[in-house]
Order: C-alpha cells, then sequence, then structure tokens
C-alpha cells in the first residue's frame, strides 16, 4: 500500500479536513489478497449480486457489448479491480450461476 | 395498502458509487456492502455525521477520506447531537435565504452499537425527542469492535468477547441484547426500521423512506464482522441472510405508528445454523442453542400475534 509523504502543520487545512473527496483511491489495498476472484465471462449472467455485495468497491460494471461462445449478448461486462480486491471471498460465496473462479495468489 | 417499493432489483440500484475503495476495513467487512448502499440511496446532496467506531477509523485514515459526501467526525458521544446541530443551522441558513430554501439535504448519523445503544444514547434520544430531521443508522456488529471485541449493549445473549469470556462459570454474555429499536419506537418518530444487508432492496428502501420522512427516523442494519464473529470472511451476507431465515434477526418497520414485518420467513431455519458459522459462539452446547431455539419461537409467536396474521412461519429444517 502507498503512503504519500504527509504535510507539515502550517500546509495542512484547518481543523485537520480533508479536501479532496475520495482520495483514498490511491491507497491500493489489493496487495491484502491471497486468493484472487476471477469472473468468467462466458457463465457470468450479469446478475450484479457480486456488484451490489462487495464492500470496497471494487467491482465494476463495464459498458461495453460482450457476446459469450454460446451467442449470448450482453450490453455490460462485469469485472473485478484488482487495485482494491481485498480477496474476501464474499462475491464468490453470493455468485449463483458459479461463475467466480477462486484462485491463490502467486508471490 | 403499501406503496409500491422503490428498489426491487439489481437493476434499480444507482451506479454511481459515493464510498471510494482504497478504505481500511477487514476484508470481507459488510460495514462497506451497507454504507456504499446507503451512499448510493442518499447521493451527493448528503452529509454523514459519523460516530468512531471501525467505519469512521477505516474511511478516514488522515490524510485519505473515502467519503464522497460531505462528512464529519467529531467524537464518540455526541453524533446524534452534531447532526442536530447541522440539521438546525440548515435550516436557518436557508432562513436567511442563504441557501436556496426548495433544496433538500440529506443528514445522517452513522454510528455502531457502541456509539448508539451505550455511549450515544443520550444524544440519541435528545435529538429524537427535539424532532431533528435527520436519519439516524444504526451499523450493528454487536460489540466494540474497533477497539478489540468488547461488549456492547448490543451484544447477544452467549456471545463471546474480550470483556465476556467463555471459562468454566461464564459462556459469553450472560444478559440480553437491549431492543433498541423498539425503545426508539417509543419515542413515536415517523419511521422506525431493523434491515440487514442480505436483502438489499429491502435495506434500501428503508433508507429511502428514512431520508424522505418529515423529522427523524432510524435505521437498524445488523452488520457481521468476520473479525469479532470469528467467520470466514467470505460468510458475511450469508450470515446476514441466515439471522433473518432463523428469525434471530427479523426485518420490521414502523411507519406512522404502524408496524409491518417487511421480509416474511415462510419457512423458518433452525438457530444452529447461524451459529454454526461463528466462533464466538463455538462454546454453545446442544441444550444452550435449545434454550435460545425456544427463546426464538416465543418471539416469533409474539411477533405473529402484533402482525395479526403468520408472517414467520414454522421451523422445517
Ligand atoms: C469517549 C470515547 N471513549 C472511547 C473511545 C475509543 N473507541 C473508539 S472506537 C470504539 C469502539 C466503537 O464501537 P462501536 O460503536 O460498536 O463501533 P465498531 O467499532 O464496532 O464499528 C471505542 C471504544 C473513544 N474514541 N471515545
Ligand atoms: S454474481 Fe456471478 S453471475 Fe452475477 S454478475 Fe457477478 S459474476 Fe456474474
Ligand atoms: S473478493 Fe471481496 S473484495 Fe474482491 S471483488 Fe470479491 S467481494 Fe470484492
Ligand atoms: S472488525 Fe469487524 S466491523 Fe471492524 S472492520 Fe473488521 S469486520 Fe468490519
Ligand atoms: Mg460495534
Amino acid at each position: 500500500m502507498t503512503q504519500e509523504k504527509l504535510l507539515g502543520w502550517k500546509e495542512l487545512p484547518l481543523g485537520g479536513a480533508i479536501l479532496e473527496p475520495g482520495n483514498s483511491e490511491r491507497r491500493y489495498t489489493g496487495d491484502w489478497r491471497t486468493f484472487k476472484p476471477v469472473i468468467l465471462q462466458d457463465k457470468c449472467t450479469r446478475c450484479l449480486r457480486c456488484w451490489i455485495v462487495c464492500p470496497e468497491p471494487a467491482i465494476y460494471i463495464i459498458d461495453e457489448p460482450y457476446t459469450t461462445k454460446s451467442g449470448r449478448q450482453f450490453k455490460f461486462s462485469v469485472e473485478v479491480n484488482y487495485d482494491y480486491c481485498k480477496g474476501c471471498g464474499m462475491c464468490v460465496e453470493e455468485c449463483e450461476p458459479k461463475a467466480i473462479d477462486w484462485i491463490e495468489e502467486e508471490k | 395498502m403499501m406503496a409500491k417499493p422503490y428498489f426491487r432489483t439489481v437493476y434499480d440500484v444507482p451506479r454511481e458509487e459515493y464510498l471510494a475503495p482504497g478504505h481500511g476495513l477487514c476484508a470481507g467487512c459488510t460495514a462497506g456492502t451497507i454504507v456504499k448502499l446507503l451512499l448510493k440511496v442518499a447521493g451527493p446532496n448528503t452529509i454523514v455525521v459519523n460516530a468512531t467506531g471501525c467505519v469512521e477509523v477505516s474511511t478516514t485514515p488522515f490524510p485519505y477520506t473515502s467519503w464522497k459526501v460531505p462528512w464529519i467526525h467529531v467524537a464518540f458521544e455526541n453524533t446524534a447531537a452534531v447532526a442536530s446541530g447541522i440539521e438546525s443551522a440548515l435550516k436557518a441558513l436557508k432562513a436567511k435565504g442563504m441557501i436556496d430554501p426548495a433544496k433538500r439535504i440529506n443528514i445522517i448519523a452513522l454510528a455502531g452499537d457502541g456509539g448508539t445503544y451505550d455511549i450515544g444514547f443520550q444524544a440519541l434520544s435528545g435529538m429524537l425527542e427535539r424532532g431533528h430531521k435527520v436519519m439516524y443508522v444504526l451499523y450493528d456488529n454487536e460489540a466494540y469492535m474497533n477497539t478489540g471485541i468488547q461488549r456492547s449493549g448490543g451484544t447477544p445473549e452467549y456471545a463471546w468477547t474480550t470483556t465476556t469470556p467463555v471459562g468454566k462459570i461464564l459462556k459469553g454474555k450472560v444478559q440480553q441484547k437491549k431492543p433498541i429499536a423498539e425503545i426508539v419506537a417509543a419515542h413515536r418518530i415517523p419511521y422506525v426500521a431493523t434491515a440487514n444487508p442480505g436483502y438489499f432492496a429491502d435495506m434500501m428502501n428503508k433508507f429511502k423512506k428514512g431520508l424522505e420522512v418529515e423529522g427523524p427516523s432510524f435505521v437498524h442494519v445488523l452488520q457481521p464482522c468476520t473479525t469479532g464473529w470469528k467467520f470466514d470472511p467470505r460468510y458475511g451476507i450469508v450470515l446476514a441472510r441466515l439471522a433473518t431465515e432463523t428469525a434471530l434477526w427479523i426485518n420490521w418497520q414502523q411507519e406512522e405508528g404502524q408496524f409491518s414485518v417487511t421480509v416474511s420467513v415462510p419457512r423458518r431455519k433452525h438457530v444452529k445454523h447461524y451459529f454454526e458459522l461463528q466462533g464466538r459462539f463455538s462454546h454453545l452446547t446442544e441444550e444452550d442453542i435449545e434454550k435460545i431455539q425456544k427463546e426464538v419461537d416465543l418471539e416469533v409467536d409474539r411477533i405473529n400475534k402484533l402482525v395479526g396474521r403468520t408472517v414467520i412461519g414454522p421451523l422445517v429444517e
């Protein structure tokens, strides 16, 4: 996880306010993971259950059309952002069609 | 007749995220799920007042914040007082024409069980009595988790915590869980509800309702905690659902005095299914579990009588 240089007390905003909304996006929690979820796009039914439950959030909806090997067409895909995924496995547990593989991370 | 629910399927859920990733909640912390969905309902015109606790500490590791809406933390005990002050200040600014009087600004107080059942209760009760238009969301992980799993008024009977140990004499917490939502309901505020993230649409509809009513509202959300309850992080949402399927946790609401159960359970599961996944209950014997099952059966009877029909069904598995 990255750590930026802290401001000195003379440079800090009054009251220690944080003025940049959502700047924790620069803290990459992906290195917490020991296992990783991999969405199998051909099996995924786009039910969005994983997207609902992911607590980071580290599951994104990508607006790109996708056609499965069996010819099923979707307007979007669902993907894991490994910069943030902590590898909790909640998405795997919630995925009814079993479209998420669970793979041990390598060093 | 009940109005059509606003959120019915995943496709009704807004795509915009107001909780940024990079927070430090444990892997599999359902508080992340709850807060993320709460902000999707509330949207950008929202001010959040957060008591200390896991959510506060993990989402604001200085100089970072995961919040994309204005957010303030003052102290552990005064969340509801700070929220009351913000609501009053906005009223004054609107009266002076400094903010468009028609602009709707949501004020959400967010606190854990320690910060609500125990230490923030006085401020909460005062806020309810004065009638501030604030939605208070209690995320209940049933102990003071951020400081290392101490028991609170929200810890259930028999649960292990570091201050309710398990040994020759004690079997975890001796006392029962305080009925906080009913205590809040006794203040006769417009809206009180219980929810859990296993039923996301139900939970989100309650957040929506709570933000719409004119006056205080309170939504009590069960928040499975992988670290304190000692379960595999992948089971957070499974446990949330099991809590309701066993009727240990009933999702209800009280809208303008009208009580209803919003998630009915036609076929009820035995409480053992909920307990067996959690290390904090691993000391329970079969007799202990049967005793708890009998207590739940009685509570189910009481709820069904209150509603006037069987909303929670018989024990089947
Ligand atoms: C007045 C005061 N007492 C104690 C603390 C230390 N403290 C910080 S977070 C916390 C636990 C909060 O428990 P809870 O409200 O249940 O939230 P959780 O951490 O479980 O999310 C405590 C005791 C504090 N910050 N202020
Ligand atoms: S839960 Fe499974 S099927 Fe549903 S969107 Fe996610 S990966 Fe696809
Ligand atoms: S493993 Fe956990 S953090 Fe990673 S994508 Fe799935 S739910 Fe999100
Ligand atoms: S201790 Fe529990 S509530 Fe706190 S961050 Fe971890 S899982 Fe969440
Ligand atoms: Mg707590």
